[in-house]
């Protein structure tokens, strides 16, 4: 199997624009071209688009508009962990040798079709995101004795995070007081637990080996990939584990030879607040009913490991383009380019991202 | 599907294969396992509460029937729900999506 790397990045800022979904997807690639030294349309053998748009066709227009004729293009979607799965799907097309260079573009509007999944029953009249939150949230309270003020806690450090961030869609700092009193939506999460819809952008290059010096010094290797789905309902699962998640980074852990205690920096899937601290309870950086602590602990010492550039939370969460801004972070935060919000000489990192009342993840472990 | 059509009646049933004597969940006329067609029947009450929450004062749950169907609902009660309490389907319809009220045993 060939090494696959990453090799170039670009995202657009994080907003509320009203604009085509082509118009931002053309934006990360223009950004991509600029920024990427060497690179022209004809080194590019696929083009994956990653959205939950309606629009059709988008791999080709995108193609098109930059003035590429791949050999590969096609759209991925798999609700919010559709960028990471694009990047996955790229990174099997180098490695089995049919493609060498491989750009990776993902976007959302703000009023994506993919917030909601009609199709689950399971979930009666309940399908908005914010009532499988609530559920995961009372479940873990009442078993770990997780409290608001943890909760609280991860907002406020993502946040704060994301001032670093240029992109990031809501870099506000925010007391933890502001946070555990602002508007109330469940008896059980509150407006600053979630992260929100937006539009936005982000590119990835992905390269072979030998393809990967033409464009950088500095590569940064895939060197795990897990993916899990245990179900599309959400009601199937425990309430208190993220099972798919459990058994992706098991796989990328394996696959990299790593494990949690040597992940230097990782991006986080905290599409509400307790995602995070189950995640992370859940990939091993710490024991059941224990993230809470250690997210404080975090925050209390500015520590940016854990979501360094806002996470979902600070960042905004455009869906198909989430799991590509989290790898293009992590790709900058080992090529030590972080800027402000850089974490001090990581190895490795790691990206989690998942999709529908986390029913399926991908973890990929990144390394320079 | 059966089960909507059902729904609108003020049923709720849950398909079964015959063949596994397996229940599919979430419902479907086809069964997971052998791809055979399911068939529908009522589903077995009181069911388990599993997790409830509060939305602008309205209480929403999970509850388990038949030790695996999970089915999420508005909650009716005049007392505090306590998570493993028996609860009946007190109505159930169908707009758009399937509609559950739930209420203590």
């Amino acid at each position: 199997m060939n090494r696959v790397a990453i090799v170039g990045y670009s995202d657009t800022k994080f907003s509320s624009d009203d604009i085509p979904i082509e118009s931002s997807m053309f934006a990360a690639v223009k950004g991509l071209f600029e920024q990427t030294p060497n690179i022209s349309q004809g080194d590019i053998d696929a083009v994956l688009t990653s959205t939950n748009d309606n629009k059709k066709y988008l791999s080709p227009i995108i193609s098109e508009m930059s003035g590429i004729a791949p050999k590969i293009s096609h759209n991925v979607e798999n609700l919010c962990n559709s960028g990471t799965n694009a990047t996955v799907s790229a990174f099997s097309y180098i490695a089995s040798g049919l493609a060498d260079v491989a750009l990776v573009v993902g976007a959302e509007r703000f009023d994506s079709p993919g917030q909601v999944l009609q199709w689950d029953d399971s979930r009666g009249e309940f399908k908005h995101p914010i009532f499988w939150a609530s559920m995961f949230t009372k479940a873990h309270k009442r078993k770990f004795g997780t409290t608001d003020e943890h909760l609280a806690y991860v907002s406020a450090k993502n946040h704060r995070n994301a001032l670093d961030n240029p992109t990031a869609y809501s870099p506000k700092e925010y007391s933890i007081e502001e946070i555990m009193n602002s508007k109330k939506l469940t008896d059980d999460l509150r407006l600053l637990d979630c992260s929100r819809p937006c539009t936005g952008s982000s590119a990835i290059l992905l390269a072979s080996e030998k393809m990967a010096k033409k464009f950088t010094d500095v590569p940064v290797w895939i060197s795990g990939i897990g993916q899990k789905t245990t179900s599309a309902s959400f009601t199937k699962n425990d309430l208190t584990t993220i099972e798919s998640t459990r058994l992706a980074a098991h796989d990328a852990f394996l696959m990299s030879n790593t494990s949690p205690q040597k992940i230097d920096v990782a991006e986080i899937h905290d599409a509400f607040t307790i995602c995070e601290i189950m995640v992370l309870e859940d990939m091993g950086f710490t024991q059941k009913g224990k993230a809470g602590q250690f997210v404080l602990d975090l925050y209390n010492t500015n520590d940016k490991k854990i979501n360094p550039r806002g996470g979902l939370i600070g960042a905004g969460h455009p869906l198909g383009a989430t799991g590509i801004a989290q790898v293009s972070e992590i790709t900058k935060q080992l090529q030590g380019k972080a800027g402000k919000r850089q974490v001090e000489s990581p190895k490795v990192g790691l990206v989690q991202n998942m999709s529908a009342a986390a029913t399926s993840s991908t973890v990929l472990v990144l390394e320079s | 599907m059966i089960f909507e059509a059902e729904l609108k009646n003020g049923r709720f049933v849950v398909p079964e294969c015959p063949k596994c004597q397996k229940l599919v969940w979430p419902p479907s006329d086809s069964c997971t396992r052998c791809f055979g067609n399911t068939v529908w029947r009522t589903a077995d009450e009181p069911g388990t509460l599993v997790e409830y929450s509060a939305k602008d004062g309205k209480l929403f749950c999970m509850v388990e029937f038949e030790n695996s169907i999970r089915v999420m609902g508005a909650l009716e009660c005049d007392k505090a729900p306590a998570v493993g309490q028996k609860v009946r389907v007190l109505s159930c319809g169908f707009d758009n999506s399937p509609r559950f009220t739930f209420s203590p045993e």
